[in-house]
């Protein structure tokens, strides 16, 4: 019953075939797969619950998604650069106590000036990455044991604040982050959307973000362009902390209180999502975008899975799995003869 | 005794071996050259199994055969030692050498490592290495892991019935002089147990060691010539098919540098153990070349100069000003530019592409504010790709995909965009083929054009002397004998070795 059809494929061949030979490269195949798969797991979910497909779960999926994708936009510019960042954890949990304190003290709502506790949380961040940054590259200690050892320091640094106690913000005009909503999605996605138009644009307009790119890509040739690599690494560490302090304070936002543990397992959320969403843990490869896409891509899956009615003790053994099947599907690993 | 009959090897849109026709007989040293892309490597994966032909049959000793892997071609008696060398830095000598095939001195699962370490011996004498087999690979040189790699492959006499035909690939190319005399005598040596097949650029070296040549062009053998049939440059003509003379190296084009502009003086500069009391003067418009062994000192003056090395004691000024904290990063602001021997390392950033790598070494002029200019520099990346008529598709073409020659012409057009003028070249040249040579050639001379100088460290001798208007002969960091060379009153290479050795 195809032979109708015959005439009109072989007619337009050769053109259309170079056309989708170009389209089907290797190299488009690649950058495109982890938004097939983001589009594959909504179209899986909605199979299974029509429900997912509405504009409330989504809602739901996008303020979940908010604090976690500052993360992981920060902790990207790391990956990019080769380097691993795993100081989130504290960083976060710090920076929303913090946050709260500076807030109550600065008269409790945005109105009466507690708006300081914006600009301060957000150098704090920086500080926290500073410090990061220094004792990586002074002390030539490796990224990943000096960032893990500062996420403990700010983890201890937020127990000893609170006294292990939860710090509570009930500023109306600050919680409207979450509660004042437009098209149906609150302030706080909006934020976080012009936050990542500023991370587009630092990545791909700005010197700073091609030093990461050409630290990542060739570390010694960077150093023999005459770059100042040393400097690149901490200002890497001190814009990360930045976004650090962004997550912080929309966690705050998110949940109205703060507590030494308020930015636990957004070390597990970040990494995963940037490798889902295919940055090279090697560095040079991937950027902002496809950060975006992995955090919808966990976030998607999170949700997906309460939406289908999953029990909730096999939901963490999932997320696990289907982790591993995105990581699969949505990474180039040709190339990679031996994984470490 | 090992035969290739009309083999074919095609891939999606080359046709990389055409109907090849190739034999080897017992105890024969056979040669291959060929200009980059003419075929050789593929030729000689056909060889040791990794690639399969589409067409045409392999033979050994009259029986078909036919390997999916490169373990199988190795079971019939076809090693191959490699030019990236394949030895695991962090094990002993035995280790790799019995790497994968441990099994004959493991009782119980527990290995025999006196055993081991004794069998090892033995094949490090056939390549007359007198080391300890417990040593650890790191710890030797370039040219001793070499021989190493060779007696690893030698280890197949032992296991394989029939006749051996070892495959080196570009096994001189990290090699010194005295160094690769000796391997010679030993390969010369290893005739009686093996056959080889020698792949090099070095035209003089497969000339001196091979009984017979097949030259390759563009996927085909083009000729096979018989030892001392044909001279150098009729072999290279057939390799490019058209004649490399004496204007090769542009000498026509070399003009007297302006004496009274010093851009580089180095007064007894010293870093112990690497150069002592190097004093040179670089004018601009001079194309100044360092000649010496490997570590005579050639790459660390480089390095000095580049502010990449402090040295201990001496003086270095740039156009007059002297130089007091040393890093890349003054040494590009004073105007130095640096092409680094390892381009894949140090010389493009693989995955960034034309216009990114350009700027590297000077976004600050592509940028206000820390925010980059990318219209501005895209249009320096096509101004340069059409100046140099760099072969990639566009300004975003990634680097990583370029061939070598223009993956070269990128990094000097980063540095001659940016202003530099005193370029530092290491083995510019080096793996690429004639015709990026040549234009790597006319560059250097336009770069002297327009009163650049310039600091080269040469791939060969006569590249030396063709390109240089002053050469520096360097010998265990010390400077030797500075020779002028004007077109037509240039050193001979008997000149130079003199001082060399």
């Amino acid at each position: 019953m195809a032979t109708p059809f015959l005439p009109l494929i072989q007619g337009g061949a050769p053109l259309r075939e170079d056309r989708v030979r170009q389209l089907m490269t290797r190299e488009n195949a690649i950058r495109w797969a982890p938004l097939l798969v983001l589009i594959g797991l909504i179209i899986l979910f909605t199979a299974i619950n029509p429900a997912f497909l509405s504009q409330r779960n989504f809602a739901r999926i996008a303020i979940a998604a908010s604090p976690a994708l500052m993360v992981a936009i920060g902790v990207t510019f790391i990956i990019v650069m080769g380097s691993i960042d795993l100081s989130m954890e504290g960083t976060v949990g710090l920076t929303a106590v913090l946050f709260c304190f500076v807030f109550l003290a600065t008269g409790g709502t945005l109105a009466a000036g507690a708006w300081v506790a914006i600009p301060v949380i957000l150098l704090v961040g920086a500080l926290i990455g500073l410090v990061n940054g220094l004792v990586h590259v002074k002390l030539r200690i490796p990224s990943f044991m000096a960032s893990l050892a500062i996420g403990f320091v700010g983890t201890g640094a937020a127990v000893l604040i609170t006294g292990g106690d939860i710090v509570k913000i009930d500023d109306d005009t600050f919680r409207a982050l979450l509660t004042w909503r437009i098209a149906g999605f609150p302030l706080m996605v909006y934020v976080v959307a012009a936050m990542t138009v500023l991370a587009w644009f630092i990545q791909s307009h700005t010197t700073l973000g091609r030093n990461f790119y050409a630290v990542g890509g060739g570390e010694e040739l960077a150093h023999a362009s005459g770059l100042n690599v040393r400097r690149v690494r901490i200002m890497g560490f001190v814009l990360a902390g930045v976004f650090y302090a962004v997550a912080g304070i929309l966690q705050v936002a998110k949940l109205g209180q703060a507590e030494s543990v308020s930015g636990a397992n957004f070390m597990f959320i970040s990494i995963t999502s940037v490798v889902v969403g295919g940055v090279a843990l090697w560095g040079g490869i991937g950027g902002i975008w496809n950060t975006v896409v992995g955090v919808l891509i966990v976030n998607v899956i999170n949700n997906g899975m309460v939406v289908i009615g999953l029990p909730n003790y096999l939901q963490d053994g999932m997320l696990g799995l289907l982790v591993i099947v995105a990581v699969v599907l949505s990474t180039d690993r040709r190339s990679i003869s031996f994984v470490k | 005794m090992y035969q290739l009959k009309a083999v074919d090897k095609k891939f999606p849109g080359v046709h990389a071996l055409k109907a090849v026709d190739f034999q080897i007989k017992r105890g024969e040293i056979v040669g291959l050259v060929g200009e980059n892309g003419a075929g050789k490597s593929t030729l000689m994966k056909v060889i040791y199994g990794a690639y399969q032909p589409d067409g045409g049959t392999v033979t050994i000793d009259g029986k078909a055969v036919r390997f999916q892997n490169p373990r199988q071609a190795m079971e019939k008696g076809i090693g191959m030692v490699f030019q990236e060398q394949s030895l695991i830095p962090n094990l002993t000598v035995m280790e790799n050498i019995f790497l994968g095939y441990e099994r004959q001195f493991v009782r119980l699962g527990v290995i025999n490592w006196k055993a081991m370490s004794e069998a090892a011996k033995k094949q490090l004498a056939k390549v007359k290495l007198d080391i300890d087999p417990a040593t650890v690979t790191s710890a030797l040189s370039f040219a001793q892991r070499q021989l190493v790699e060779l007696a690893k492959v030698l280890t197949l006499e032992e296991r394989v019935d029939g006749d051996l035909v070892i495959l080196l690939d570009e096994p001189t190319s990290v090699l010194a002089e005295d160094e690769v005399k000796m391997l010679f005598t030993i390969v010369r040596d290893l005739t009686k147990r093996a056959s080889f097949i020698f792949v090099s650029h070095r035209m003089d070296e497969v000339m001196e060691l091979s009984d017979r040549i097949y030259v390759m062009k563009d996927g085909a053998v083009v000729d096979v010539v018989a030892r001392g049939a044909a001279t150098a440059e009729q072999i290279q003509q057939k390799m490019v098919g058209r004649s490399v003379d004496q204007e090769y190296y542009r000498e026509q084009r070399q003009k007297p540098y302006d004496a009274a502009k010093v851009l580089l003086e180095m007064d007894s500069v010293s870093l112990p153990g690497r150069i002592k009391d190097i004093s040179l003067k670089l004018h601009a418009g001079e194309v100044l070349c360092l000649v010496g062994t490997e570590g005579a000192g050639r790459e660390a003056i480089l390095r000095t100069t580049y502010g990449m090395r402090t040295p201990v004691s001496g003086k270095l000024k740039i156009k007059g000003n002297a130089v007091s904290g040393f890093n890349p990063q003054a040494a590009v602001a004073a105007g130095v530019g640096y092409v680094p021997r390892e381009r894949k390392i140090e010389g493009i950033v693989a995955g960034m592409n034309v216009y990114e790598n350009m700027t590297l070494s000077q976004m600050g002029r592509y940028s206000r504010a820390g925010v980059l200019n990318v219209a501005a520099e895209k249009a320096l990346a096509r101004d340069w790709i059409g100046k140099l008529s760099i072969k990639a598709h566009s300004e975003y073409a990634d680097c990583g995909n370029l061939s070598g020659g223009n993956q070269q012409k990128v990094v000097l057009s980063k540095w001659r965009s940016g202003g530099s003028d005193i370029m530092l070249l290491d083995h510019p040249t080096r793996g690429l083929d004639i015709g990026a040579k040549e234009d790597v050639y006319e560059m250097i001379r336009d770069m002297s054009d327009d009163g650049v100088g310039v600091i080269l460290v040469a791939d060969t001798l006569e590249e030396a002397i063709g390109l240089s208007h002053t050469i520096i002969v360097l010998k265990d960091g010390a400077i030797q004998q500075r020779f002028e060379c004007r077109p037509g009153a240039k050193p001979t290479l008997y000149d130079l070795l003199h001082y060399m050795i």
